[in-house]
């Protein structure tokens, strides 16, 4: 008998106190939680909570001004652009090098990148949360690891109250990447310390109106 | 099917007892005072993270519902999740014990032709010795959570399921950055300091280059969905998606019970488990896959489901509860036995009151039956657990057994003399005091040097696995009563 078999057995004879009419039921789960802990300005609430991790916020409708500024506050050797970042929010001049990941950049050139412009899939406004989801303007997952800069821009129609909202609207079957703040770590006396091993620096600018419709959801 | 030994590294090899190891790390002041810091400090942030939602008594409901609920369909579940990530294009393996499953990781990672492997922090590779079983084969893993970094350069053992180093000072930590980073990889720069900004920075750096050119990647999973086969990592460094992401081979090993019947699901553990473990809203970096994804990440993802122990906990009716854990720590950072003693007394990779119910039952009983006694049953670990998994009465159900296994041996010996008396005076503390002294005074007549090399009879297996201390001269109660008055 291989090991998968013998597991099943060891399962069944273990659950033999277990009706064999039994069914899992998901129906029969209590979900008496909250759908969601968000009032009505997710928007408000969304770029409170994010500036909690000490990710520095800016609501802004006009998009290319707010991405220039936020870039001319970092001195960044380069930017990876990824594809289908949606033109209108782009600034005219960049004032850094640009670079595409296409042909896909190598491992060494995105650690030397400097920076990283994405769009993401959805915001979640109770735990200060963005979704990556490999899609349009987000490119590939190691585009928003490697680089040691990452802004984020989100369109407000984005941002979603809570995550049981957020699970519903994300296909599971992309890649996906939570990310709540800058990387960080507690482990040398419980003390935070931000910046570990990705971007040490996560900037999110919130466009008001106008948002192209990044797509990249279910 | 191969014989199953679970207790490979369950149970560390050579561990003195719990009452042994605690009175030692209870004589630690600074070891002491660095706990109740640590612990404190996080018993504060969950309580109030757990505090702003007011559903937190509802969400732990759902939780406890859906673990118990999937438990009882486990096999169903299993098959359904092998299914979907295989219809992924992910690798499904099961492996019926630890030596099984070092296996399938080793002949997965020669297959690559790779001699090193990245790894992120995960308990089930603790449990089953990975990193010893790779050694072997000349393959080296690297661990590349910072604190899993320290233990490692440190030749040392986690102490802490969320922390593993919480027992190292910043000063200790610089010292072993200094005097180790060199053998593994790139030194620790001269002037390094011990503020934890400067310790990080040092450990970005030495990882960076291994991150960089890994082609193998070996990770736990917190989660692992059976109707769309996504599995999910939670952590807060990066480490974690360097490790998912950059590598070509993946190799993820999991223990059974981490199935969750739907995506839908992780709505309720999204919630309970960052505010319970690192309490915060939400951990800086969650990464979910399905499979491999074309030009994005790993081109090749492999599942190993693992048993090692959990079918035999999943047929105990009431241990059963103890495979909803979520690892989340809370029950760590409420136990004031915990507190005083620190994680490497419970001599296992699972300490605290979750190790106390978990590794007697992933090991046996019979590995380690003084565990169940570690805890004053005040029940804290109880109301912490956001999976409402009820460890007093899981500890209560074990001392019984735990003395069970003792009395059917020929040979009474002292240690299940006074186990036999402890569970029929429960109830009653003085006669269990009057036990364990007389066990202990036992005890100490058959003893040379403190250590019983031999057992008799039905204990002679457990001694031949490792040197059994004797009985310690202050039982466990002894202690806990002296320092509770110490330190109230
Ligand atoms: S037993 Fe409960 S509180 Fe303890 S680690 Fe597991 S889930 Fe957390």
């Amino acid at each position: 008998m291989n090991s998968r078999n013998a597991i099943l057995a060891r399962i069944g004879a273990a659950l033999a106190d277990v009706p064999r009419t039994e069914r899992y039921d998901a129906g029969a789960i209590p979900r008496d939680y909250r759908d969601s802990h968000a009032g009505v300005d997710v928007t408000a609430l969304f770029a409170e909570r994010a500036a909690d991790y000490r990710a520095t916020v800016t609501r802004t409708a006009h998009a290319p001004a707010a991405i220039a500024a936020a870039l001319a506050r970092r001195a960044l050797a380069g930017l990876v652009v990824p594809d289908g970042f949606p033109a209108e929010w782009l600034p005219a001049e960049l004032g850094l090098r640009r670079l595409a990941d296409r042909p896909p950049l190598s491992v060494r050139e995105l650690d030397a990148a400097g920076g990283v412009l994405t769009t993401c899939a959805l915001a979640i406004a109770v735990t200060g949360t963005l979704v990556l989801d490999a899609g349009p303007g987000q490119g590939r997952r190691a585009l928003s690891l490697l680089p040691d800069y990452h802004l984020c821009v989100v369109g407000a129609d984005q941002i979603v109250g809570d995550v049981p909202e957020a699970l519903r609207r994300l296909a599971p079957r992309r890649p996906l990447t939570f990310i709540s703040g800058p990387s960080a770590t507690s482990d040398i006396e419980l003390e935070r310390v931000e910046g570990v091993h990705g971007p040490r620096t996560l900037d999110i600018v919130i466009v008001d109106s106008n948002n192209p419709g990044t797509g990249g959801t279910a | 099917m191969s014989g199953v030994d679970t207790s490979s590294s369950v149970v560390w090899l050579g561990s003195p007892s719990f009452p042994e190891a605690a009175r030692e790390a209870v004589a630690d002041t600074r070891l002491r005072a660095n706990l109740r810091k640590a612990t404190g400090t996080i018993r504060t942030k969950r309580l109030a993270m757990a505090g702003e939602l007011d559903d937190w008594e509802e969400l732990r409901t759902a939780g406890a519902a859906i673990k118990r609920a999937t438990l009882r369909h486990l096999d169903h579940h299993l098959l359904k999740l092998e299914q979907s990530v295989t219809a992924a294009g992910g690798t499904v393996h099961w492996a019926a014990d630890a030596a099984e499953a070092n296996r399938i990781v080793t002949e997965l990672v020669q297959a690559t032709g790779e001699a090193e492997v990245v790894k992120v922090k995960s308990m089930a590779t603790q449990e089953i010795g990975l990193n010893e079983a790779l050694a072997q084969a000349g393959i080296m893993a690297y661990e590349t959570d910072l604190a899993e970094l320290i233990v490692q350069l440190g030749d040392d053992r986690p102490s802490h399921i969320l922390v593993p180093a919480i027992h190292r000072s910043r000063a200790e930590i610089r010292q072993i950055f200094h005097d180790r980073m060199a053998e593994w990889g790139r030194p620790a720069p001269e002037e390094l300091t011990d503020e934890p900004r400067d310790l990080a920075e040092a450990a970005r750096r030495h990882l960076r280059e291994k991150f960089l050119r890994a082609k193998v990647a070996v990770s736990g999973a917190n989660f692992a969905v059976a109707d769309t086969g996504t599995v999910a990592v939670v952590e807060s460094e990066g480490n974690g998606r360097m490790c998912l992401t950059l590598p070509e081979t993946l190799i993820t090993v999991m223990g059974i019970e981490k199935v969750l019947p739907s995506f839908a699901d992780l709505e309720v553990f999204l919630q309970l488990l960052p505010r319970s473990s690192t309490g915060e809203r939400m951990n800086p970096y969650t990464s979910m896959w399905t499979g491999p994804v074309d030009g994005d990440g790993p081109r090749d993802f492999h599942l190993v489901l693992l048993d090692n122990g959990r079918t035999a906990t999943l047929r105990d009716t009431v241990g059963r509860q103890t495979l909803g854990c979520i690892r989340c720590s809370a029950c760590l950072n409420v136990c004031p036995v915990y507190e005083r003693t620190g994680g490497h007394a419970y001599g296992s990779p699972y300490p605290g009151p979750i190790g106390a119910v978990l590794t007697p039952q992933l090991a046996g009983i019979e590995h380690a039956p003084s565990l169940p006694f570690a805890s004053t049953l005040c029940g804290a670990c109880y109301d912490a657990c956001p999976v409402k998994i009820d460890i007093p009465e899981v500890l209560v159900h074990l001392r019984a057994q735990a003395v069970d296994t003792k009395r059917g041996g020929l040979v009474p010996t002292p240690e299940a003399l006074a186990m036999k008396a402890a569970a029929v005076a429960l109830s009653t503390p003085r006669r269990l005091a009057w036990a364990q002294r007389a066990g202990e005074l036992g005890g100490r007549l058959l003893a040379r040097r403190g250590v019983l090399r031999r057992l008799p009879g039905p204990l002679r297996r457990w001694s031949d696995t490792r040197d059994t201390p004797a009985p310690p001269r202050e039982t466990f109660r002894a202690w806990w009563r002296r320092t509770r008055r110490e330190n109230e």
